[in-house]
């Protein structure tokens, strides 16, 4: 077996009564795409906070990329190729999509204590903007305000961003949250080539597009893995059906 | 869109500067010369609401503690050129510190001490956020107007007065006029240095942190040094309005830094329009001349002031200079 980039072992994370992640363990390799999926409360976006540091974990470890990063803040994180996009889309909506993009190329480029120089002129920022806008089909809409882009769009702009930094690792959170079928087909398309290029965890609802997209899928349900592996053999795990795919069978079950 | 709004702006900024230019020579031919130093107390308080805007409007740090910078600055003038008008030290130990007189060494020290202090200040204060951030601040800034109350060695309570206003090669600031021109020549300065600094990568990556800060982290960007060094320059800027306004009014007193001082810079930057280059003057002249006319006919001017900032805030969503200059442009 290849090595993880990302390699969590063990998790656990309680806020009050609640054992958002209980134990939880995951591998993903190198160059796959792999989809995090349980019913909703199952913990999934717990799970994700704790690997880009935005919550620290009780106990057990994260590694990522053969660095131990179980405390490490957020920005290093990001800093080390670990990117991420989030489920309610957290453009900046004042500014434009290639403003946007800039900032997210910034923060990967040098240090950003420089106080005269326009930001615009800055050879680096120049040179990388417009790749990262054809990179999820923008460049027309480079000077409107990010607030003005349809929902597909934003979407596209926060995937954009999280992609700036040219990341090892990307964690998509539900990306297709409030997604129209138009849009969703346009983002499964730009996740099929994003797929060539970047180690991807996918946090979703959207079954269809997991099975499709998913090299391997873990099951997470009252904040433990309970089953990791291909979606056939996913598709095939009693567990898994009983605890997830029947559940939204028969929806009323609760 | 039509071209109104720009030609407006322009328009504006252009009338702006002109008036601010001929102030002294109109007010002399007008036999009214105490609108010169009346000016030159607004364009003051204007340096001080421009450096507040600078982490408030664009880093959306709602400070209340803001004062306590233009107190520093304020007092740093005044105690070392006390020592130097009495050729003492001010410091025997470790090594010998003098006084001074001139502006070029106590203006720049000045803006040292108060981005010395904006520096302890921030570290602390920016691991808050929100409600918590502003009392903090506030705290602070009334910790420091109780250590110059208590302060009897430099006028305690009283405060001290400047003995003579600092000197500059080449001018004579006893002159009023020479003085306007010196506060609007420190004004545009800073506003020059506050437009570049907007447009800059670090002005990108503050205007960020105000819009989300948890996304600036997401993209890798260490936030709270990028606020940290906002929260200083604002300080810094303070500090020099400081240094200024110990030189207009030739005295210096804790009520300086109180925390209703704080409030009424605030005020100015919300009036003027948060967020914009040129509203906080705006909201310093419209606030020190409501408060100079206002006050002939009652001392309770306040009770018209408060009426007219709640009609600004409702109706004109960027202040007076969204009025002016048409509210819908950006902030430059």
């Amino acid at each position: 077996m290849t090595k993880s980039l990302l390699s969590v072992q063990s998790i656990n994370k309680r806020f009050g009564a609640v054992q958002a992640s209980d134990n939880f363990s995951i591998e993903v390799a190198h160059g796959e795409l792999h989809a995090l999926i349980g019913p909703n409360g199952a913990g999934k976006t717990t799970a994700l906070n704790q690997l880009c540091g935005e919550t620290m974990p009780d106990r057990g470890q994260v590694f990522f990329d053969g660095r131990r990063i179980t405390r490490m803040p957020s920005y290093r994180r990001a800093q080390l190729g670990l990117a991420r996009s989030y489920q309610i889309t957290s453009v900046f909506t004042h500014l434009t999509v290639s403003q946007n993009l800039s900032l997210a190329i910034q923060a990967h480029h040098g240090h950003s204590f420089r106080f005269w120089k326009k930001a615009v002129d800055d050879p680096v920022i120049r040179r990388l903007v417009v790749p990262a806008m054809a990179r999820v089909d923008l460049e027309a809409r480079a000077n409107i305000p990010a607030a003005n882009l349809s929902h597909g769009e934003k979407r596209q702009l926060e995937v954009g961003m999280a992609l700036a930094g040219h990341p090892k690792m990307l964690l998509l959170d539900e990306p297709y949250a409030g997604m129209g079928p138009g849009g969703a087909v346009e983002l499964t398309k730009l996740i099929k080539r994003l797929k060539t290029e970047v180690t991807i965890l996918l946090v979703e609802h959207d079954m269809g597009a997991v099975f499709s997209l998913a090299d391997r899928i873990t099951v997470l349900v009252y904040g433990q893995a309970i089953a990791s592996g291909t979606p056939d053999e996913i598709r095939a795990n009693p567990q898994v059906r009983e605890a997830y795919l029947g559940d939204e069978a028969n929806g009323c079950s609760k | 869109m039509d071209r109104l709004p720009v030609n407006r702006k322009t328009l504006s900024v252009f009338t702006g500067t002109a008036v601010l230019l001929a102030l002294p020579t109109v007010a002399g031919a007008a036999g009214e010369p105490y609108l010169v130093s009346l000016f030159s107390r607004i364009l003051i308080y204007a340096l001080a609401a421009a450096s507040l805007d600078l982490m408030l409007g664009f880093g959306g740090m709602v400070s209340l503690g803001h004062a306590a910078f233009f107190g520093i600055g304020a007092y740093t003038v005044c105690i070392l050129s006390m020592h130097g008008f009495e050729g003492t030290p001010l410091l025997a130990w470790p090594f010998e510190l003098g006084g001074h007189q001139s502006g070029l060494v106590l203006w720049p020290a000045a803006v040292l001490f108060s981005a010395a202090a904006a520096a302890v200040i921030g570290a602390l204060s920016l691991r808050t956020s929100g409600m918590h951030f502003i009392m903090i601040t506030l705290a602070f800034a009334q910790m420091l107007y109780y250590f110059f109350v208590s302060l009897e060695a430099y006028g305690g309570d009283d405060g001290i007065s400047l003995f003579a206003r600092n000197t500059v090669p080449g001018m004579d600031l006893t002159n009023d006029t020479q003085f306007y021109y010196l506060c609007l020549a420190a004004l545009t300065a800073f506003l020059l240095f506050s437009y570049r600094l907007v447009h800059s990568r670090f002005g990108m990556v503050i205007r960020g942190c105000k819009e989300n800060e948890r996304r600036m982290k997401s993209l890798g960007f260490p936030t709270f040094r990028y606020r940290l060094v906002c929260f200083i320059i604002a300080g810094a800027g303070a500090g020099l309005a400081g240094a200024l306004i110990a030189n207009q009014t030739e005295y210096v007193s804790p009520g300086l830094m109180h925390w209703t001082r704080s409030g009424e810079i605030l005020v100015m930057v919300l009036l003027g329009g948060m967020g914009t280059l040129f509203g906080p003057i705006l909201g310093a002249a419209a606030l020190l001349l409501l408060e100079e006319c206002l006050s002939i006919y009652t001392e309770h001017w306040m009770v018209y002031l408060g009426p007219f900032l709640v009609l600004v805030v409702l109706f004109a969503r960027r202040g007076i200079y969204g009025m002016i200059a048409g509210g819908n442009g950006n902030h430059d």
